[in-house]
């Protein structure tokens, strides 16, 4: 049942392929036939007003839903052409592979240290050389080294918010994903921590597929390379974000990004 | 203007204000009681002479002093002690019958291993083969520490003679055994009759040789006289301290509080425990409470992180949290009924027949014992320790959750190394609390191992060790058994001073141990809320 919409523009080659993906909690549907690919090594920016599935849509490439009750799914999602849903899957192994940082920042009560080594702690690493060395490879990644390489054994709570959530991003990055999931990371976030976090996607874009959620448009049209407009579960409009935010093909995506529905 | 008043809610303020300060003032009122009272307990008091109008004297610390009910008249209540002689240790006199008081300087009080305390004048010391002592107001203490050695001595006896009976104790169980699986004629049976043999022929020589050093130890006597001149030979191997209040310095006084203090804590009670120390009931309290933790902290914290974390939310599991609940507030005597039942007849029981057939009828495990109580309080304190550990784990914010488990981190990983260190604080204040509890809980103690006056403590230096079916002391049930079950409760209540103030420092111990532990680690695994 592929769609023929010329709104949704095909991938050659993606690395997530969504192919008729339902989602229901309980009764109610979430996500209705969703079909598109995700490039890789590319920002993929996911946008539409509250509600529409889109953190939904994200949460199911690392299958973080599974963690909820009454969440029915059905249709495929495959990355590198490997169903995620295989029940002969491991989700340990995809959540290695699938990265995730959320709008909230989480770090753990620990020391700066110990957050970006807990990935390779969990998956047996007890090598201090090669923590050490990821640490600082990591947090230089982040563009955080500089501001917390003379402590990184305090506790990262005393860290400012910005820094929290860079901090997270390192800690996904230390145990070498190939995608990182980001549901939107800046919106608890100052202008200036918001144009760090920016800067920094813009430099992980190449070496790691970033799927990002957004309610910032304009974020969206300055770090994304293709993006997605989604609204009430369904897919409206996906292409490559300069076309999408120039020339959308939808009366509803000009509406959405003209800010005059929203 | 009053309108505004109230609208501003000043009453309301009040009002909370009132209830915080009557709370604190029925607080500060107990521990004031207590500790003035405990406190003062060891205090040597100085010693009246009264001269009666009747030309007869009395001897004895004043205790209080009252109007006599319906008149106008006061009394006042004197400790006479020597029980041996009067028979009452306290006696009110009539202020209108006193003619003086004062307060001699060579009165004795003796602190006796019978009979309670003796109030009197010393004549003369009966001394046999230790060198004469030396006259002056030092003689009488002086000469007792000279009998020391040989106080220690027939001491040591005593407790070698306890341990050959428990030896024989012992191959008793091992014959019976035999016995009760038809062995009768083997070498092995006959070897532990030898054996008995032997140990009963050294037990009978080491009565013999403790009854001839007893014997000549209480020869050594000293003369007492009480106020009115009846002469009094008691034996210095039973006088257990000596001191003379009237005469005694400050610093006298602080040492002799200090020696009170140290035989608190380290020595065994006497005289049915109002006299003597509670390191028996001290011993068994902090060990009741140390077996209980042993045995329902994992069981608690494992339960309720099955009901957080693993149990699906459902009808089933509400129940099973609302049960949890309720168990908390079950008196704490149905739950020594069912320990009663349950642990001592019933596994206790289960386990005799088992294993002990050849003690039947004597209980072994059948009876009650530090186990079953320690199990009894477990069961006591696991719902609070349940229902800690359910809050502890569910304030810890999801995305912390989230956080691990994108990191690939399985679910027992993310509960070991994240949501267990971070919800230790709540747990460990739960459950000490819990302990508080535990520790000053009496009733159901009473009927599942608690006694007066246990042989043995439970934990010793014979095989093997730790005897945890023997029957202990607590401090708890020694308040109970000493103020309200002794036969002479007026005797009795410095100690239940004593006793209650010890009981709640533990407690108070316990619960600033529970403040200091939350305190840091929640320094260590604090979460910051914006």
């Amino acid at each position: 049942m592929q769609t023929t919409d010329s709104a949704i523009i095909r991938i050659d080659n993606p690395q997530v392929e969504i192919e008729n993906l339902n989602l229901y909690y309980g009764t109610s549907q979430a996500l209705d036939n969703l079909n598109f690919g995700i490039p890789g090594q590319q920002v993929t920016a996911l946008i539409g007003p509250s509600g529409c599935g889109k953190s939904t849509l994200l949460r199911c490439i690392n299958r973080m839903n599974d963690l909820v009750d009454g969440l029915r799914l059905d249709g495929v999602i495959k990355i590198n052409g490997e169903n995620i849903n295989d029940p002969s899957l491991d989700v340990i192994e995809l959540r290695r592979k699938v990265g995730m940082v959320f709008q909230k920042w989480n770090p753990f009560p620990k020391s700066i240290y110990e957050n970006i080594v807990y990935g390779l702690r969990i998956a047996g690493i007890q090598d201090s050389g090669v923590l050490d060395e990821a640490a600082e490879k990591c947090l230089k990644k982040a563009a955080l080294w500089d501001e917390v390489k003379d402590r990184l054994h305090q506790s990262a709570m005393g860290l400012s918010g910005g820094q929290m959530q860079r901090l997270c991003i390192a800690r996904a990055i230390a145990v070498s994903p190939e995608i990182i999931l980001m549901d939107e990371p800046c919106s608890a976030l100052d202008p200036r921590s918001t144009s760090r976090i920016e800067d920094l996607i813009r430099e992980l874009r190449g070496e790691y597929t970033i799927i990002i959620v957004t309610h910032n448009m304009q974020q969206a049209a300055r770090i994304s390379d293709y993006t997605a407009y989604m609204y009430l579960g369904e897919l409206i409009e996906y292409g490559p974000t300069q076309t999408l935010f120039t020339m959308p093909e939808k009366k509803e995506t000009e509406d959405y990004i003209t800010g005059r529905f929203g | 203007m009053t309108k505004k008043f109230w609208r501003q809610g000043e009453p309301f303020v009040w009002a909370t204000g009132l209830a915080l300060s009557l709370i604190l003032f029925l607080t500060m009122l107990l521990f004031y009681v207590v500790m003035v009272n405990g406190l003062t307990v060891f205090w040597p008091k100085k010693v009246a002479l009264a001269t009666l109008r009747d030309g007869r004297y009395l001897l004895g610390e004043i205790v209080q002093e009252e109007i006599i009910p319906h008149t106008e008249k006061k009394r006042l209540q004197f400790k006479i002690g020597n029980r041996d002689l009067y028979g009452l240790d306290f006696k009110w006199v009539d202020f209108s019958d006193i003619a003086g008081i004062s307060y001699p300087e060579n009165i004795y009080v003796l602190e006796r291993l019978e009979f309670g305390i003796f109030y009197g004048y010393l004549s003369e010391l009966e001394v046999t083969g230790i060198s004469p002592p030396a006259s002056g107001s030092n003689s009488l203490t002086q000469t007792i520490a000279a009998l020391d050695s040989r106080k220690k001595e027939v001491n040591l006896l005593g407790k070698k003679i306890a341990n050959l009976n428990r030896r024989v104790e012992l191959i008793d169980h091992r014959l019976a055994k035999a016995r009760y699986d038809k062995e009768e004629n083997t070498p092995v049976l006959a070897a532990l009759k030898g054996e008995k043999n032997g140990l009963k022929t050294e037990f009978e020589e080491l009565v013999s040789i403790l009854g001839q050093k007893a014997a000549a130890l209480s020869t050594n006597q000293a003369i007492f006289a009480d106020a009115n001149g009846r002469t009094k030979a008691i034996a210095l191997a039973g006088i257990v301290r000596s001191y003379q209040p009237n005469s005694m310095s400050f610093a006298a006084k602080c040492a002799y509080y200090l020696e009170r203090l140290r035989e608190l804590f380290f020595d065994d009670p006497r005289e049915s425990n109002t006299e003597g120390g509670l390191f028996p009931a001290i011993f068994g309290t902090v060990m009741l409470i140390f077996l209980m933790s042993i045995l329902s902290f994992p069981l608690g914290v494992m339960a309720g992180i099955y009901l957080r974390e693993y149990a699906k939310d459902g009808w089933l599991v509400k129940m099973v949290r609302i049960a949890v609940n309720n168990l908390a507030g079950i008196p704490s005597i149905v739950y020594g009924i069912f320990g009663l039942g349950f642990f001592v007849y019933g596994i206790g029981g289960g386990i005799d027949q088992l294993f002990f057939p050849e003690r039947l009828p004597t209980p072994t495990f059948g009876t009650g014992g530090i186990l079953w109580t320690s199990l009894t309080l477990g069961l006591l304190t696991v719902p609070v320790v349940i229902v800690a550990t359910e809050e502890a784990l569910g304030s810890i914010p999801p995305g912390i959750r989230e956080g691990s488990q994108a990191l690939a981190a399985t679910k027992l990983q993310t509960l070991t190394r994240i949501l267990l260190p971070m919800a230790s604080p709540g747990i460990l204040t739960g459950f000490i609390l819990a302990m508080a509890r535990a520790a000053g809980e009496v009733a159901p103690l009473m009927i599942t191992g608690v006694v007066k006056l246990a042989p043995a403590l439970p934990l010793d230096g014979v095989f093997p060790y730790l005897h945890l079916d023997r029957k202990f002391m607590h401090l708890g049930f020694h308040i109970y058994d000493i103020g309200f079950q002794s036969p002479n409760v007026e005797a009795a209540k410095p100690m239940v001073y004593v006793t209650t103030l010890l009981l709640i420092l533990i407690v108070l111990a316990m619960t600033s141990t529970a403040i200091y532990l939350r305190n840091r680690m929640r320094q260590r695994h604090s979460v910051i809320d914006v």
